[in-house]
């Protein structure tokens, strides 16, 4: 059982892969069969943990009845399928997205902002000499400079108030310039971690299934 | 070998001196004797409610007694017991050096005591009760006093610049590349008469990103059925699809274009993030799409789908907050909305007074942001350098203000 689950997986790792040649029958066979799978997994995972673990359970065992507000709301959602009364299913939605941002809005606010200007607040360097920062490293200095400029130079390119020109736009420019690095360091960090995906993924083809690694 | 004969005399001055210099290496650690129990006793054990929670929490403090040596210490074991009764019950342990502990299996307004012990091999140094104690639910959190008040500047901001908007004053707002893009990108569909690709992340419609690629959705859709045009959007959940569908329905109607529009435009694949990413390139080289947008919250798929859109020659235009996959959509993409763009975008596009006003709402908070930073960042550094008083307390209360207490 186990040598017929590894050929199969082998089956689907090239089918999948093929795809870098081109689109073609395999990679059709193996997109629909992935595509089927998972849909039905999700399928019967959310009936089961959502539906029956969180609705029916605490309904039936913990007559949580408040809990009907919300099944009713997912009632709602299907009353599309009603064409006449279709327009209900705009309730749910408007609960949805409604209540997610008010109760994002805090927590967004407190990380996004709060966090991050707080952090930013820093000494730049200490002209008193011996002191653990300016005698630490160099590093350190240059290190709080970037951080605080690249921070306010981030916020000034996202500044939309104003056109970026002159010196607002150099500094504008600083910002973009701060950010393209960022994500070019970022690049290479996830490429590398892509990188081991892949190795992990030869490591099978010829270690497990052709036995060619050991 | 030779041996060296050692003298009687020798061999007495050097073996006291071996003995000493063996006491002095095999010294162990002077332990304060203890004359009674009450001496490892902890002290002062207070027992209250944990501050602006559901009412789930009892903290408790004590110190340890004057005599004891943390080295001799085991730890210290908390015990509990409900108000009327005196059967105390051990609910955890903590380290020899740890005062405080957090009691989090109570129920709210219930009346507990608690005694400490401080553990000494396997003996219990056990403290006095405390008074009870009960946790109770506050309803307003003032450690957050300051998120609030500056939340109350931006929201005050922004309310005042919709209605700035909406008595018709005009508000600037400059430009955005990759916005400016998106109407080339559809005429250049409808030139070659090939679909649009709009794919919304993969995240649900509990993602700020989700709903502002819906928000965009909105004005894409509206174009397409200005020109009539196919638009494919597979998405990934299923009240994102809902919510698609009555976005694009909308629009067409905007359009006066009602009979033109179909459920189909909209389709759910699979929650399964790479099922989803395998049936999206499958799509991509199969219709070959014109434009691909890529609007919502992305993860590893970012950058399999913008590469092989790359590869059928389409224009693509991506947005996202996700700061991992940014550089994948500004590498492979023809414009990208990066981070803040994206949540811009719509209010850009629409020019409707509420989402202007809101813009520029924000960005009177990202001003008092860049004030902050540059007034503490200065203060900081002066008080660090010069210990003047001013600025210390002047970089204290910009701390104050944002730090964020739980």
């Amino acid at each position: 059982m186990e040598i017929f689950g590894t050929w199969l997986a082998a089956f689907f790792t090239l089918g999948i892969i093929s795809f870098l040649y081109r689109d073609n029958a395999w990679y059709k066979l193996c997109e629909s069969i992935f595509v089927g799978i998972s849909a039905g997994y999700w399928f019967v995972t959310l009936f089961w943990d959502n539906i029956h673990g969180l609705f029916w359970e605490r309904i039936t065992e913990r007559h949580d009845y408040w809990l009907l507000i919300g099944a009713s709301l997912g009632l709602m959602m299907l009353l599309r399928l009603i064409p006449p009364i279709g327009w209900i299913s705009r309730w749910p939605l408007s609960f949805v997205v409604g209540a997610t941002a008010g109760l994002y809005i805090i927590n967004y606010f407190a990380s996004n902002v709060m966090v991050q200007v707080e952090n930013t607040l820093m000494p730049l360097f200490s002209a008193k000499f011996g002191d653990p920062l300016f005698s630490a490293s160099p590093y350190s200095i240059v290190g709080n400079i970037v951080v605080a400029a690249g921070t306010f130079t981030g916020l000034v390119y996202f500044f939309f108030s104003k056109e970026h020109k002159g010196a607002f736009g150099g500094m504008a420019k600083i910002g973009i310039w701060t950010i393209m690095i960022t994500f070019g360091a970022s690049f290479g960090y996830t490429v590398m971690s892509r990188m081991s995906l892949l190795i992990g993924r030869m490591d099978f083809i010829f270690g497990d299934w052709l036995g060619l690694i050991r | 070998m030779k041996n060296v004969p050692i003298s009687y005399p020798t061999f007495f001055i050097i073996l006291p001196l071996l003995i000493i210099l063996n006491s002095a290496l095999t010294a162990q650690p002077e332990v304060t004797p203890i004359d009674s129990a009450a001496a490892l006793i902890p002290r002062n054990i207070t027992a209250k409610d944990f501050k602006y929670d559901r009412g789930e929490t009892i903290e408790l403090n004590w110190k340890p007694a004057d005599r004891v040596n943390q080295e001799m210490l085991d730890g210290y074991e908390v015990y509990r017991a409900e108000e009327s009764s005196d059967s105390f019950v051990s609910i955890g342990f903590t380290g020899p050096d740890v005062t405080r502990f957090k009691d989090n299996g109570v129920v709210s307004e219930k009346r507990y005591r608690y005694r400490v012990a401080a553990i000494v091999g396997d003996v219990p140094y056990l403290s006095e009760a405390t008074p009870p104690a009960s946790p109770t639910m506050e309803l307003v959190n003032f450690n957050l006093a300051n998120l609030f008040i500056i939340g109350c500047l931006i929201a005050g901001a922004v309310t005042y610049f919709i209605g700035h908007a909406r008595r018709g004053k005009k508000l600037f707002i400059r430009k955005i590349a990759g916005l400016e893009a998106i109407d080339e990108a559809i005429g250049r569909a409808t030139e070659m008469g090939r679909p649009i690709l709009f794919v919304p992340g993969i995240n649900d419609m509990d993602d700020v990103q989700t709903i502002a690629g819906i928000t965009l959705l909105g004005r894409v859709a509206k174009v397409v059925a200005d020109y009539d045009i196919k638009i494919n959007m597979p998405v990934s959940r299923s009240i994102v699809m809902t919510t698609a569908r009555e976005t694009i329905k909308e629009a067409y109607m905007g359009a006066g274009r009602p009979d033109a529009y179909n459920d189909d435009m909209v389709r759910y694949i699979t929650d399964e993030q790479f099922g989803y990413v395998a049936a999206v390139d499958g799509i991509m080289v199969r219709e070959k799409p014109a434009t691909c947008f890529y609007l919502g919250a992305f993860y590893a798929e970012s950058l399999i789908l913008a590469e092989t859109g790359n590869s059928i020659g389409a224009i693509q235009i991506a947005g996202t907050a996700q700061p991992a996959q940014l550089p994948f959509f500004v590498a492979a993409c023809d414009y990208t909305l990066i981070g803040e763009e994206l949540f811009a975008a719509s209010a850009y596009l629409s020019n409707e007074p509420k989402q202007l006003g809101s813009l520029k709402g924000q960005d009177v908070g990202k001003l008092l942001a860049m004030v902050v930073i540059i007034v503490g960042v200065v203060a900081a550094t002066i008080s660090q350098s010069w210990n003047i008083a001013f600025f210390t307390r002047l970089y204290d209360l910009m701390i104050k203000l944002f730090t964020v207490q739980n």
